[in-house]
Protein backbone atom coordinates (compact mmCIF):
# COMPACT_ATOMS: atom_id res chain seq x y z
CA UNK A 1 0.00 0.00 0.00
CA UNK A 2 0.92 3.55 -0.88
CA UNK A 3 2.10 5.90 2.02
CA UNK A 4 -1.05 7.74 3.79
CA UNK A 5 0.08 11.38 4.45
CA UNK A 6 0.18 10.38 7.77
CA UNK A 7 2.63 7.56 7.52
CA UNK A 8 4.72 9.96 5.20
CA UNK A 9 5.04 12.56 7.84
CA UNK A 10 6.15 9.60 10.40
CA UNK A 11 8.62 8.70 8.73
CA UNK A 12 9.87 12.23 8.23
CA UNK A 13 9.59 12.74 11.48
CA UNK A 14 12.65 9.53 11.87
CA UNK A 15 15.18 11.89 10.95
CA UNK A 16 14.53 14.39 13.58
CA UNK A 17 17.16 14.85 16.34
CA UNK A 18 16.69 16.16 19.79
CA UNK A 19 17.79 19.61 19.13
CA UNK A 20 17.15 20.47 15.58
CA UNK A 21 16.28 23.56 14.03
CA UNK A 22 13.42 22.72 11.82
CA UNK A 23 11.59 24.31 8.46
CA UNK A 24 8.51 22.30 7.53
CA UNK A 25 6.78 23.33 4.79
CA UNK A 26 3.38 23.57 3.54
CA UNK A 27 1.06 20.44 3.06
CA UNK A 28 2.17 17.05 4.49
CA UNK A 29 5.71 18.77 5.85
CA UNK A 30 3.60 20.73 8.26
CA UNK A 31 2.37 17.38 9.59
CA UNK A 32 5.51 16.17 10.80
CA UNK A 33 5.02 18.63 13.86
CA UNK A 34 2.75 16.10 15.12
CA UNK A 35 4.86 12.97 15.21
CA UNK A 36 7.93 14.35 17.04
CA UNK A 37 9.35 11.63 19.37
CA UNK A 38 8.51 11.90 23.20
CA UNK A 39 11.22 13.03 24.68
CA UNK A 40 13.25 14.66 21.86
CA UNK A 41 12.62 18.87 21.39
CA UNK A 42 12.87 20.48 18.05
CA UNK A 43 12.29 24.35 17.73
CA UNK A 44 10.49 25.11 14.23
CA UNK A 45 11.15 28.23 11.99
CA UNK A 46 8.44 29.85 9.94
CA UNK A 47 10.06 31.53 7.12
CA UNK A 48 7.84 35.22 7.62
CA UNK A 49 9.74 35.90 10.47
CA UNK A 50 9.77 32.78 13.56
CA UNK A 51 11.43 30.55 15.49
CA UNK A 52 9.63 28.13 17.86
CA UNK A 53 6.48 27.69 16.61
CA UNK A 54 3.69 26.40 18.59
CA UNK A 55 0.49 24.71 17.65
CA UNK A 56 -2.97 26.59 16.09
CA UNK A 57 -4.41 28.98 18.77
CA UNK A 58 -7.56 28.41 20.76
CA UNK A 59 -10.28 30.35 19.73
CA UNK A 60 -9.60 32.57 22.57
CA UNK A 61 -5.75 32.89 22.07
CA UNK A 62 -6.04 33.70 17.94
CA UNK A 63 -4.36 36.73 17.20
CA UNK A 64 -3.77 38.27 13.98
CA UNK A 65 -0.44 39.35 14.09
CA UNK A 66 0.56 36.16 14.99
CA UNK A 67 1.28 33.51 11.59
CA UNK A 68 3.33 31.46 10.15
CA UNK A 69 4.26 31.13 6.81
CA UNK A 70 1.49 29.19 5.38
CA UNK A 71 -0.31 32.45 6.80
CA UNK A 72 -2.57 30.30 9.36
CA UNK A 73 -2.75 31.58 12.77
CA UNK A 74 -0.06 30.04 15.41
CA UNK A 75 0.77 30.02 18.93
CA UNK A 76 4.72 30.44 20.07
CA UNK A 77 6.40 27.65 22.49
CA UNK A 78 8.51 29.13 25.61
CA UNK A 79 11.74 30.13 24.20
CA UNK A 80 11.17 31.20 20.74
CA UNK A 81 11.85 34.58 18.84
CA UNK A 82 10.18 36.52 16.95
CA UNK A 83 12.67 38.86 13.97
CA UNK A 84 12.31 40.46 10.09
CA UNK A 85 12.39 37.80 6.92
CA UNK A 86 15.82 39.51 6.32
CA UNK A 87 16.74 37.76 9.27
CA UNK A 88 14.70 34.71 9.13
CA UNK A 89 16.46 34.09 5.63
CA UNK A 90 19.51 34.74 6.72
CA UNK A 91 19.19 31.83 9.01
CA UNK A 92 17.93 30.00 6.06
CA UNK A 93 20.66 31.28 3.72
CA UNK A 94 23.74 30.81 6.34
CA UNK A 95 22.81 27.00 6.30
CA UNK A 96 21.63 27.01 10.20
CA UNK A 97 18.82 25.39 9.64
CA UNK A 98 18.97 21.85 10.50
CA UNK A 99 16.20 20.17 8.46
CA UNK A 100 13.84 21.39 5.75
CA UNK A 101 11.26 19.25 4.68
CA UNK A 102 9.30 20.75 1.47
CA UNK A 103 7.23 19.13 -1.43
CA UNK A 104 7.61 19.13 -5.08
CA UNK A 105 6.08 18.59 -8.60
CA UNK A 106 9.11 16.85 -10.13
CA UNK A 107 12.73 16.02 -8.88
CA UNK A 108 15.49 14.47 -11.22
CA UNK A 109 18.36 12.48 -10.77
CA UNK A 110 20.84 15.72 -10.70
CA UNK A 111 19.19 16.71 -7.81
CA UNK A 112 16.88 19.38 -9.13
CA UNK A 113 13.40 19.93 -7.73
CA UNK A 114 10.08 21.71 -9.73
CA UNK A 115 7.66 22.52 -7.34
CA UNK A 116 6.87 26.28 -7.80
CA UNK A 117 5.22 27.00 -11.65
CA UNK A 118 3.70 25.01 -14.17
CA UNK A 119 3.56 27.30 -16.80
CA UNK A 120 0.46 28.58 -18.31
CA UNK A 121 -1.37 26.94 -14.95
CA UNK A 122 -0.07 27.85 -12.10
CA UNK A 123 1.53 31.37 -11.09
CA UNK A 124 1.68 31.65 -8.02
CA UNK A 125 5.17 32.09 -7.16
CA UNK A 126 8.02 30.42 -4.90
CA UNK A 127 7.75 32.04 -1.99
CA UNK A 128 10.82 31.16 0.28
CA UNK A 129 11.13 27.28 -1.95
CA UNK A 130 14.14 28.46 -3.72
CA UNK A 131 15.90 30.25 -0.35
CA UNK A 132 15.34 27.09 1.65
CA UNK A 133 16.59 24.22 -1.27
CA UNK A 134 19.81 26.35 -1.72
CA UNK A 135 20.56 27.67 1.82
CA UNK A 136 19.88 23.93 3.54
CA UNK A 137 22.17 21.38 3.10
CA UNK A 138 19.84 18.65 4.73
CA UNK A 139 16.11 18.58 3.08
CA UNK A 140 13.64 16.30 2.87
CA UNK A 141 11.31 16.30 -0.37
CA UNK A 142 7.67 15.03 0.27
CA UNK A 143 6.08 14.33 -2.71
CA UNK A 144 3.61 11.48 -4.53
CA UNK A 145 5.70 9.13 -6.69
CA UNK A 146 3.33 9.24 -10.04
CA UNK A 147 0.65 11.45 -11.13
CA UNK A 148 -3.00 10.09 -10.58
CA UNK A 149 -2.45 9.23 -14.36
CA UNK A 150 0.42 7.00 -13.55
CA UNK A 151 3.68 9.23 -15.06
CA UNK A 152 6.35 9.42 -12.98
CA UNK A 153 7.83 12.52 -10.79
CA UNK A 154 11.05 10.95 -10.45
CA UNK A 155 12.85 12.23 -13.78
CA UNK A 156 16.17 11.69 -15.60
CA UNK A 157 15.50 15.71 -16.27
CA UNK A 158 12.84 17.87 -14.61
CA UNK A 159 10.34 19.02 -17.50
CA UNK A 160 8.96 22.25 -15.53
CA UNK A 161 10.81 25.56 -14.11
CA UNK A 162 13.34 24.62 -11.45
CA UNK A 163 12.72 25.80 -7.42
CA UNK A 164 16.41 24.89 -7.41
CA UNK A 165 19.44 23.06 -9.19
CA UNK A 166 21.40 19.88 -7.99
CA UNK A 167 20.19 20.77 -4.34
CA UNK A 168 18.25 17.45 -3.17
CA UNK A 169 19.92 14.42 -2.04
CA UNK A 170 16.62 12.69 -0.18
CA UNK A 171 13.31 12.04 -1.24
CA UNK A 172 10.04 10.45 0.25
CA UNK A 173 7.30 9.57 -2.03
CA UNK A 174 3.85 7.32 -1.21
CA UNK A 175 5.84 4.75 -1.98
CA UNK A 176 9.57 4.68 -1.33
CA UNK A 177 12.23 6.45 0.49
CA UNK A 178 14.90 7.54 -2.11
CA UNK A 179 18.43 9.10 -1.95
CA UNK A 180 20.08 10.92 -4.91
CA UNK A 181 23.12 10.23 -5.71
CA UNK A 182 26.28 10.46 -8.71
CA UNK A 183 23.21 10.80 -10.72
CA UNK A 184 21.06 8.39 -9.95
CA UNK A 185 18.26 7.65 -7.59
CA UNK A 186 18.76 4.76 -5.06
CA UNK A 187 15.93 2.80 -4.05
CA UNK A 188 16.80 3.12 0.13
CA UNK A 189 13.04 1.67 1.78
CA UNK A 190 10.08 1.13 0.19
CA UNK A 191 6.54 1.34 1.60
CA UNK A 192 4.56 -1.80 2.90
CA UNK A 193 3.38 -3.89 0.51
CA UNK A 194 5.46 -2.21 -2.52
CA UNK A 195 6.97 -4.00 -4.64
CA UNK A 196 10.42 -3.09 -5.87
CA UNK A 197 9.50 -3.57 -9.21
CA UNK A 198 6.40 -1.07 -8.93
CA UNK A 199 8.96 1.73 -7.71
CA UNK A 200 11.26 0.33 -10.98
CA UNK A 201 8.20 0.72 -13.15
CA UNK A 202 6.94 4.47 -11.71
CA UNK A 203 10.60 5.87 -11.53
CA UNK A 204 11.29 7.45 -15.33
CA UNK A 205 14.70 8.32 -13.83
CA UNK A 206 17.72 6.09 -13.78
CA UNK A 207 17.38 3.84 -10.35
CA UNK A 208 19.57 2.07 -8.51
CA UNK A 209 18.49 -0.80 -6.77
CA UNK A 210 20.62 -2.80 -3.91
CA UNK A 211 20.50 -5.88 -3.13
CA UNK A 212 18.05 -5.34 0.18
CA UNK A 213 15.28 -2.94 0.12
CA UNK A 214 13.93 -2.78 3.69
CA UNK A 215 10.03 -2.09 3.98
CA UNK A 216 9.33 0.14 6.51
CA UNK A 217 7.94 -0.45 9.13
CA UNK A 218 4.89 1.49 10.72
CA UNK B 1 9.76 73.46 16.72
CA UNK B 2 9.42 70.29 15.56
CA UNK B 3 13.10 68.76 15.43
CA UNK B 4 12.72 65.37 15.10
CA UNK B 5 8.60 64.82 15.31
CA UNK B 6 7.61 62.76 12.56
CA UNK B 7 4.47 62.71 13.12
CA UNK B 8 1.72 63.82 10.31
CA UNK B 9 -2.01 64.19 11.00
CA UNK B 10 -3.91 63.07 7.98
CA UNK B 11 -3.42 60.18 5.65
CA UNK B 12 -3.33 62.98 2.49
CA UNK B 13 -0.11 64.68 4.33
CA UNK B 14 1.26 60.98 4.82
CA UNK B 15 0.84 60.02 1.35
CA UNK B 16 1.42 63.42 -0.46
CA UNK B 17 4.05 63.72 -3.16
CA UNK B 18 2.90 59.75 -4.37
CA UNK B 19 2.84 60.24 -8.29
CA UNK B 20 2.27 58.25 -11.27
CA UNK B 21 4.83 55.85 -11.73
CA UNK B 22 6.78 55.81 -8.41
CA UNK B 23 7.68 53.03 -7.15
CA UNK B 24 6.35 51.76 -3.78
CA UNK B 25 7.75 49.38 -1.36
CA UNK B 26 5.37 48.20 0.90
CA UNK B 27 5.48 45.62 4.31
CA UNK B 28 3.26 42.73 5.66
CA UNK B 29 3.16 39.09 5.19
CA UNK B 30 -0.17 38.12 3.57
CA UNK B 31 -2.64 40.32 5.24
CA UNK B 32 -0.64 40.11 8.49
CA UNK B 33 1.17 44.07 9.03
CA UNK B 34 0.28 45.57 6.40
CA UNK B 35 -0.17 49.38 6.03
CA UNK B 36 -3.52 48.63 5.25
CA UNK B 37 -4.88 52.78 5.76
CA UNK B 38 -1.64 53.90 3.51
CA UNK B 39 -2.99 51.26 1.29
CA UNK B 40 -6.56 52.98 1.29
CA UNK B 41 -4.75 56.60 0.84
CA UNK B 42 -2.72 55.13 -2.28
CA UNK B 43 -6.41 53.55 -3.56
CA UNK B 44 -8.11 56.92 -2.51
CA UNK B 45 -5.57 58.96 -4.45
CA UNK B 46 -5.85 57.36 -7.66
CA UNK B 47 -1.88 57.17 -8.00
CA UNK B 48 -1.25 54.99 -11.72
CA UNK B 49 1.38 52.64 -12.98
CA UNK B 50 2.75 51.98 -9.93
CA UNK B 51 5.42 49.59 -8.98
CA UNK B 52 4.86 48.07 -6.01
CA UNK B 53 7.47 45.76 -3.98
CA UNK B 54 5.47 43.64 -1.69
CA UNK B 55 5.74 39.81 -0.93
CA UNK B 56 2.12 39.28 -1.70
CA UNK B 57 -0.50 41.27 -3.07
CA UNK B 58 -3.48 41.32 -0.74
CA UNK B 59 -6.67 39.18 -1.44
CA UNK B 60 -9.39 40.51 -3.81
CA UNK B 61 -10.91 43.53 -2.19
CA UNK B 62 -8.11 44.16 1.17
CA UNK B 63 -4.56 45.13 1.56
CA UNK B 64 -2.68 45.88 -1.67
CA UNK B 65 -5.25 43.75 -4.05
CA UNK B 66 -7.59 47.50 -3.78
CA UNK B 67 -5.24 48.83 -5.89
CA UNK B 68 -5.73 46.13 -8.71
CA UNK B 69 -9.68 46.95 -8.82
CA UNK B 70 -8.88 50.46 -10.63
CA UNK B 71 -5.44 49.46 -12.54
CA UNK B 72 -3.09 51.49 -10.44
CA UNK B 73 -0.76 48.91 -10.18
CA UNK B 74 1.85 48.46 -13.45
CA UNK B 75 3.75 45.88 -11.91
CA UNK B 76 3.97 43.54 -8.53
CA UNK B 77 7.43 42.69 -7.27
CA UNK B 78 6.93 40.01 -5.28
CA UNK B 79 7.14 35.97 -3.98
CA UNK B 80 3.89 34.62 -3.80
CA UNK B 81 0.58 35.98 -5.53
CA UNK B 82 -1.45 32.97 -5.32
CA UNK B 83 -4.64 34.52 -3.22
CA UNK B 84 -5.65 36.74 -5.52
CA UNK B 85 -8.15 36.43 -8.08
CA UNK B 86 -7.99 39.75 -9.69
CA UNK B 87 -4.07 39.72 -9.55
CA UNK B 88 -3.94 36.45 -11.94
CA UNK B 89 -6.58 37.31 -14.25
CA UNK B 90 -4.75 41.12 -15.13
CA UNK B 91 -1.61 39.05 -15.14
CA UNK B 92 -2.93 36.31 -17.36
CA UNK B 93 -4.74 39.31 -19.77
CA UNK B 94 -0.97 40.83 -19.77
CA UNK B 95 -2.44 44.08 -17.99
CA UNK B 96 -0.24 43.68 -15.13
CA UNK B 97 4.00 42.87 -15.20
CA UNK B 98 4.99 40.35 -12.43
CA UNK B 99 8.62 39.93 -11.24
CA UNK B 100 8.09 37.08 -9.23
CA UNK B 101 11.24 37.06 -6.74
CA UNK B 102 12.49 34.49 -4.29
CA UNK B 103 10.86 35.09 -0.74
CA UNK B 104 14.48 35.58 0.91
CA UNK B 105 15.89 37.73 -1.92
CA UNK B 106 13.31 40.27 -2.11
CA UNK B 107 14.12 40.47 1.53
CA UNK B 108 17.83 41.14 1.01
CA UNK B 109 17.04 43.09 -1.38
CA UNK B 110 15.38 46.06 0.55
CA UNK B 111 17.81 45.35 3.44
CA UNK B 112 20.69 45.79 0.59
CA UNK B 113 18.71 49.01 -0.86
CA UNK B 114 18.14 50.46 2.71
CA UNK B 115 21.32 49.73 3.90
CA UNK B 116 23.37 51.39 0.37
CA UNK B 117 24.38 48.28 -0.89
CA UNK B 118 24.29 48.18 -4.95
CA UNK B 119 24.13 44.53 -5.24
CA UNK B 120 24.86 40.90 -3.85
CA UNK B 121 25.71 37.43 -5.00
CA UNK B 122 23.09 34.64 -3.55
CA UNK B 123 22.69 31.00 -4.56
CA UNK B 124 18.87 31.15 -4.40
CA UNK B 125 17.30 30.82 -7.59
CA UNK B 126 20.75 30.04 -9.43
CA UNK B 127 19.91 27.32 -12.42
CA UNK B 128 16.20 28.49 -12.41
CA UNK B 129 14.00 30.87 -14.10
CA UNK B 130 15.17 33.88 -11.84
CA UNK B 131 18.76 33.71 -12.47
CA UNK B 132 17.76 34.35 -16.50
CA UNK B 133 19.98 37.51 -17.75
CA UNK B 134 21.84 37.63 -14.44
CA UNK B 135 25.76 37.04 -13.34
CA UNK B 136 26.95 33.95 -12.22
CA UNK B 137 29.85 34.12 -10.19
CA UNK B 138 31.46 30.73 -8.10
CA UNK B 139 32.70 31.44 -4.62
CA UNK B 140 34.68 28.52 -2.98
CA UNK B 141 33.10 26.36 -6.04
CA UNK B 142 29.76 26.50 -5.74
CA UNK B 143 27.64 28.84 -8.07
CA UNK B 144 26.23 31.84 -7.20
CA UNK B 145 23.59 34.91 -8.95
CA UNK B 146 24.01 38.27 -8.95
CA UNK B 147 20.62 40.27 -7.53
CA UNK B 148 20.32 44.22 -7.59
CA UNK B 149 19.12 45.85 -4.46
CA UNK B 150 15.89 47.76 -4.70
CA UNK B 151 15.09 51.33 -3.18
CA UNK B 152 11.68 52.72 -3.49
CA UNK B 153 10.24 56.32 -4.47
CA UNK B 154 8.15 55.38 -0.87
CA UNK B 155 8.29 52.69 1.77
CA UNK B 156 4.79 51.94 3.56
CA UNK B 157 5.13 50.42 6.65
CA UNK B 158 2.71 49.13 9.58
CA UNK B 159 4.07 49.23 12.75
CA UNK B 160 2.23 48.77 16.43
CA UNK B 161 4.02 51.21 18.57
CA UNK B 162 6.20 54.42 17.90
CA UNK B 163 7.35 57.56 19.52
CA UNK B 164 7.52 60.73 18.15
CA UNK B 165 10.48 60.75 16.74
CA UNK B 166 9.95 57.86 14.78
CA UNK B 167 11.45 54.73 16.19
CA UNK B 168 9.15 52.03 15.87
CA UNK B 169 7.97 48.51 17.52
CA UNK B 170 6.89 46.07 15.59
CA UNK B 171 4.58 43.12 17.04
CA UNK B 172 4.75 39.37 16.69
CA UNK B 173 5.04 38.47 13.35
CA UNK B 174 3.51 41.45 12.14
CA UNK B 175 7.18 42.84 11.84
CA UNK B 176 8.40 40.34 8.76
CA UNK B 177 9.51 42.84 5.68
CA UNK B 178 8.64 45.86 7.38
CA UNK B 179 11.61 47.15 8.91
CA UNK B 180 13.64 46.71 6.31
CA UNK B 181 11.06 48.19 3.73
CA UNK B 182 11.06 51.14 6.50
CA UNK B 183 14.93 51.45 5.23
CA UNK B 184 14.35 51.65 1.74
CA UNK B 185 12.16 54.50 0.80
CA UNK B 186 13.43 58.16 -0.50
CA UNK B 187 10.15 58.94 1.71
CA UNK B 188 8.97 56.15 4.36
CA UNK B 189 5.74 56.33 5.87
CA UNK B 190 5.01 54.49 8.82
CA UNK B 191 1.02 53.99 10.24
CA UNK B 192 0.89 52.32 13.98
CA UNK B 193 -1.64 51.75 16.88
CA UNK B 194 -0.07 53.95 19.09
CA UNK B 195 2.08 56.95 19.74
CA UNK B 196 3.79 57.53 22.59
CA UNK B 197 6.44 60.09 24.00
CA UNK B 198 9.95 59.70 23.44
CA UNK B 199 11.61 57.81 26.07
CA UNK B 200 8.53 56.06 26.81
CA UNK B 201 9.86 53.18 24.56
CA UNK B 202 13.26 51.09 25.81
CA UNK B 203 16.07 52.09 23.42
CA UNK B 204 17.34 48.90 22.92
CA UNK B 205 14.47 47.13 22.24
CA UNK B 206 13.07 49.62 18.78
CA UNK B 207 13.46 47.17 15.59
CA UNK B 208 12.82 50.63 13.24
CA UNK B 209 15.40 53.65 14.70
CA UNK B 210 13.66 56.85 13.74
CA UNK B 211 16.53 57.92 11.57
CA UNK B 212 14.38 55.83 8.34
CA UNK B 213 11.36 57.28 9.30
CA UNK B 214 9.99 60.74 7.46
CA UNK B 215 6.22 60.51 8.16
CA UNK B 216 4.58 58.65 11.23
CA UNK B 217 0.33 58.39 11.72
CA UNK B 218 -1.72 56.34 13.71
CA UNK B 219 -4.47 54.80 12.53
CA UNK B 220 -7.19 51.98 13.51
CA UNK B 221 -6.62 48.73 11.83
CA UNK B 222 -9.12 45.72 10.50
CA UNK B 223 -6.30 43.12 10.69
CA UNK B 224 -7.78 40.40 8.43
CA UNK B 225 -6.93 37.14 8.90
CA UNK B 226 -6.38 35.29 6.22
CA UNK B 227 -6.31 31.54 7.37
CA UNK B 228 -7.87 30.98 10.34
CA UNK B 229 -7.09 27.92 12.25
CA UNK B 230 -7.76 26.96 15.79
CA UNK B 231 -6.90 23.89 17.81
CA UNK B 232 -9.78 21.29 19.28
Amino acid sequence: MALTREQIAIRVARELQDGFYVNLGIGIPTLVANYVPEGMEVMLQSENGLLGMGQFPTEDEIDADMINAGKQTVTTVTGASIFSSAESFAMIRGGHVDLTVLGAFEVDTSGNIASYMIPGKLIKGMGGAMDLVAGADNIIVTMTHASKHGESKLLTKCSLPLTGAGCIKKVLTDLAYIEIEDGAFILKERAPGVSVEEIVSKTEGKMIVPDHVPEMVF
Amino acid sequence: MSGFNKVVNSYEEAMAGLKDGMTVIAGGFGLCGIPENLIAQVKKMGTKDLTIVSNNCGVDGFGLGVLLEDRQVKKMVSSYVGENALFMKQLLAGELEVELTPQGTLAEKMRAGGAGIPAFYTATGYGTPVAEGKDVREFNGRNYILEESITGDFAIVKGWKADKFGNVVYRHTAQNFNPMAATAGKITVVEVEEIVEPGELDPAHIHTPGIYVDRLIVGTFEKRIEQRTVRT
